[in-house]
């Protein structure tokens, strides 16, 4: 069967090449009894990445199942490209998140813009128009040159491919943290638009149809990269940049209406895109999804480079490339479709009865194996999980309490911290616009785009505090899920369900696997009292570099939610002078994992601010309301760098200023990071509707017009600055640490 | 009034002036893909922003040497308004349709935001609905936006009042602070801004309408004149 030039299935065993492939002994021990026989190369490559964990979430299958994943809004929960959820009017929106972490750390550029590509391909291969994308950064200190780079050629990419394809990139978020220096996190969230009748699945139906290749021919990159995507940065990962795909937006473009286009013809049966693992991936899970099987013929693979292999071209990750299953008999109609985009749709195979993946190569059978064993029959791992000594320590610490005597010195620094700091560096690379839906743009709680010929909007927002979850992780992924929500909810949208993208370092370090389980958990409860169903995700493990130091576990969030007509959109810049200051939620003395503790000690430690989720509930609730009922002005919840900040930002827009009164310790009244607060502003009219729908709203100062921020305490002025001045600080941040030599 | 907004491969500001055309000044307009494009029926021809082909090789050089160039040639011979918004500009540019190049932003990097234009000339058949000078904030969003002319060049476009809009604070380098230039005839129009995404106060302002506003009057005149 293996050509001759080829490593034989002994060799592969005796000399255990399995293992440089990603598998071990068990695991190839298990293929062999799978097959009952030894694989050849071809073979033991296609279950080396189909069981990589990034395609078979083999170490992370039990924690995912803990997720809620169903509600009466869900039309297409996890399994598929991606998540759909009703939005009325036969409409619904089609979402999620994926990681290309390990790709943007050898390769920034490349890295990020294959992410894009790849998470576009999910949304329209489900038959939706990709209406935005929304990226989640994390990066090490911009203080280090490496990082530095990394970050810009990571915005570079994002923008070179997001700007090309004509869809707008409207939010996201990017934090800076030590524990990203080696190891940066690139997760980029598509949101997409679909009429019910257009969603499509990537299922190869109908016995005797015809498999079709559409797109980019096949080459040399990205072999691979799934199992590359599954293991801890190394030295040696600068050696696997050719494992770095290459991204080509102008194809993806062609593609995306392309295959607009062909969900409308009643020919196409199913569609998927070749994501992480390829060829392989993309026609074995079709198949086993529609309990059929496959025969290809590897001569017919569009290919780039002479003499490939069927290793090679079954591992390719090479980019822009579709899987279409189309009734036999009328390809050419579904050829005619690609042609006028000058794309050429080719038949590479047939769907069959056999349950069985075959691939044919110049005559020869190269691979035969049982197709649900490559998809479905993956191991799954029980991680041990323990708990680390730090977590036992923070829980047994006393709270930490700082306190800062000079109120306006410790403003201006924090909104120098570059996760605060304005990210208009970051955003004004990318095209925010295109499509002409954006209402709220980059910089406010959440993006806001409207629902063309309707009166509604989307609202949507990446968010993961990933200090809290170091210190917490339970209760940090509670946070995750709930500040999502908050954002939605701020700009005037009820929160419809979440993509997950789960970025972590070893699931085999046991303190690793327990942060997972932990976060999951937190997530979980936080989903289930919100009423916010997890519809798609991504697992992203072994985010550990050099010395194995892991990353933060971040699990990103990336929450969508309707905002049901756009006179109800919300902003979280103030808007008028004279408007009242709101603050709901009470204040406490709560600093683990905060901005002003990693200013102050550059560490975080000590229990993370606690969260209720019941409270958080009934005040997203009630601030909705409040928005609906149009008595709210501005919204925006309090985060990072407690009140003093979230004041800051909401002044910024127009340049206003305010006069706000604090009780109690300054400090914690000013920076706590204290949960489920929210700063509204209201006008003076309506003050006797809104206390009547939020009685607890407390007011702590209004709007100004002289532009000066000026906090009182005691009847003392103890902080007082232009606004400019902050916003000059705030938007200076970024800029100047990238134009500075180090 | 019939629109034609001619789409390439690669086009991606085509749906977005398809719709400022059709619902927002509320006139007739076709998507028209350049293979199959029958401008002769059109009474104004827009190219939309995007990246042509990728923007392969140069902004706007692998469409300006389309099938299509000629019947858009054709269009402004006959006097007809073509408009070239961003990658628009970039086609007509290297069509020759309207002189100088353009260069990567002064900075290298991609921009996107609402920039201050001045409207240079209030005359044109596309900025007659404005006021002569007057401020306008319209989205730019773009990478190779730093217009180049030489001396020459630049002289005669201000001396024939061929500079329809500068940028109040340039943002890319182009000589003059150049946002946007017509031909000598003052039926072709190139510019970097997107005047299509200014035409609804909900995603912005309205700004924008004003043009294709003016070119609707100018059609609407001239088809007095001649009934």
């Amino acid at each position: 069967m293996p050509s001759k030039l080829e490593i034989s299935p002994e060799q592969i065993e005796q000399q255990k090449l399995y293992s440089e492939m990603g598998l071990r002994d068990e695991e190839y021990a298990s293929i062999k009894d799978i097959l009952g026989r030894r694989p050849n190369y071809t073979e033991t490559g296609l279950f080396s990445v189909m069981w990589s964990e990034h395609c078979s979430y083999k170490n992370s299958k039990p924690l995912l199942r803990k997720f809620p994943t169903e509600g009466p809004q869900v039309l297409q929960g996890p399994g598929e490209g991606a998540g759909i959820i009703d939005i009325g009017d036969d409409q619904a929106v089609v979402f999620k998140i994926e990681s290309h972490n390990h790709p943007s750390a050898v390769e920034p550029y490349q890295g990020a813009a294959t992410g894009v590509g790849g998470i576009l391909r999910d949304v329209f291969s489900m038959g939706a128009r990709p209406i935005a994308l929304l990226n989640s950064l994390r990066f090490g200190s911009l203080k280090q040159p490496r990082v530095k780079y990394l970050f810009e050629e990571v915005v570079r990419g994002i923008a070179g491919y997001g700007n090309c394809v004509g869809v707008p990139t409207v939010g996201g978020e990017v934090q800076f943290d030590n524990a990203y220096n080696g190891n940066p996190l690139v997760n980029a969230m598509c949101v997409g638009l679909i009429e019910h009748k257009d969603i499509q699945k990537g299922i190869a139906a109908g016995i005797g149809n015809t498999v079709m290749y559409v797109g980019a021919k096949t080459g040399r990159d990205g072999i691979h990269g799934a199992t590359f995507a599954s293991e801890e940065l190394s030295e040696e990962s600068e050696e696997k940049r050719p494992s770095v795909q290459v991204g080509d937006p102008f194809m993806e473009k062609l593609l995306i209406e392309a295959c607009l286009d062909v969900i409308q013809h009643e020919a196409l049966v199913g569609i998927q895109d070749m994501g992480a693992a390829g060829l392989t991936s993309s026609a074995s899970e079709m198949a086993s999804k529609a309990g059929t099987g496959m025969t290809m013929n590897l001569d017919l693979i569009p290919q780039r480079e002479l003499d490939m292999t069927p290793y090679e071209m079954m591992l390719s990750e090479s980019q822009e490339r579709m899987l279409l299953v189309v009734e036999k008999g009328r390809e050419e109609e579904i050829a005619q479709v690609f042609r006028k985009y000058d794309l050429e749709a080719v038949a590479v195979g047939e769907v069959t009865d056999t349950k069985r993946f075959r691939l044919e190569h110049q005559g020869e059978m190269v691979a035969d194996v049982p197709v649900d064993s490559l998809a479905e029959d993956a191991p799954v791992y029980h991680q041990p999980s323990a708990i680390p000594a730090y977590y036992n320590d923070f829980q047994a610490m006393e709270p930490y309490v700082p306190t800062v005597t000079d109120y306006q010195y410790t403003l201006h620094n924090l909104l120098r911290q570059p996760t605060i700091a304005s990210k208009e560096w970051v955003y004004d690379q990318y095209d925010s616009m295109v499509q002409t839906n954006t209402v709220v743009s980059p910089g406010s709680d959440a993006a806001v785009l409207r629902v063309r010929g309707t009166d509604k909007a989307l609202a949507m927002t990446t968010d993961c505090n990933s200090r809290y979850i170091y210190v917490d992780p339970e209760v940090g992924g509670k946070i995750a899920v709930a500040e999502a929500a908050r954002n939605i909810v701020c700009s005037g949208g009820r929160p419809l369900g979440l993509t997950d993208g789960l970025n972590f370092g070893s699931p085999e370090n046991p303190e690793i696997f327990w942060q997972m389980e932990k976060s999951v958990d937190g997530m979980s409860a936080a989903c289930n009292e919100l009423g916010t169903p997890v519809i798609s995700g991504n697992v992203s493990l072994y985010n550990e570099s050099f010395g194995g130091q892991a990353v933060y576990p971040t699990p990103v969030v990336g929450m969508v939610g309707l905002i049901e007509h756009t006179e109800q959109i919300t902003t979280s810049h103030m808007k008028q002078a004279g408007d009242l200051i709101y603050i709901i939620g009470e204040t406490k003395a709560e600093f683990g994992g905060s901005e002003l503790q990693g200013l102050l000690e550059d560490r975080h430690f000590g229990p993370a601010p606690a969260i209720d989720l019941q409270i958080e509930a009934q005040r997203q609730n009630q601030v909705l309301t409040a928005i609906r009922s149009g008595l709210v002005q501005s919204a925006h919840d309090l985060a990072e760098g407690g009140l003093g900040v979230a004041l800051a930002e909401s002044l910024f827009e127009q340049e206003l200023g305010c006069e706000v009164t604090i009780d109690g310790d300054p400090t914690t009244a000013l920076f706590s990071e204290t949960q489920s607060r929210f700063l509204l502003s209201v006008k003076p009219e309506d003050r006797e509707a809104f206390e009547k729908l939020i009685p607890e709203g407390r007011v702590i100062g209004n709007v100004k017009g002289d532009g000066v921020y000026r906090i009182l305490s005691n009847d003392q002025v103890i902080l007082e600055d232009q606004t400019t001045k902050l916003k000059q600080t705030w938007k200076g941040a970024i800029p100047c640490l990238v134009k500075s030599k180090v | 009034m019939r629109f034609a907004v001619v789409v390439f491969p690669g086009s991606n500001c085509d749906r977005d002036m398809y719709f400022a055309v059709k619902d927002a000044l509320g006139e007739e307009a076709d998507l028209v893909w350049y293979q199959e494009a029958d401008l002769s029926s059109y009474d104004a021809v827009l190219l939309p922003g995007g990246f042509s082909y990728g923007d392969y090789l140069r902004s706007g050089a692998i469409a300006s040497t389309s099938n299509v160039i000629s019947q858009i040639r054709e269009a402004a011979e006959a006097g007809k308004p073509v408009l070239g918004v961003c990658n628009g500009f970039q086609i007509l540019l290297e069509m020759g349709l309207l002189p100088g190049a353009m260069l990567s932003n002064k900075h290298l990097k991609f921009m996107c935001h609402f920039e201050t234009l001045k409207v240079e000339n209030a005359e044109t058949m596309f900025t007659r609905d404005y006021e002569p000078q007057e401020k306008i904030s319209i989205p730019i969003a773009h990478g190779d936006g730093n217009y180049y002319c030489d001396e020459a060049t630049y002289q005669e476009l201000k001396d024939n009042r061929q500079i329809a809009f500068t940028y109040e604070n340039n943002p890319n380098g182009s000589v003059g602070d150049i946002a946007g230039i017509t031909n000598k005839a003052g039926n072709v129009l190139g510019m970097m801004p997107h005047p299509e995404r200014a035409v609804e106060a909900l995603v912005g302002n309205e700004d924008g309408l004003r043009l294709f506003q003016s070119i609707l009057t100018h059609w609407r005149n001239n088809h007095a004149i001649k009934a």
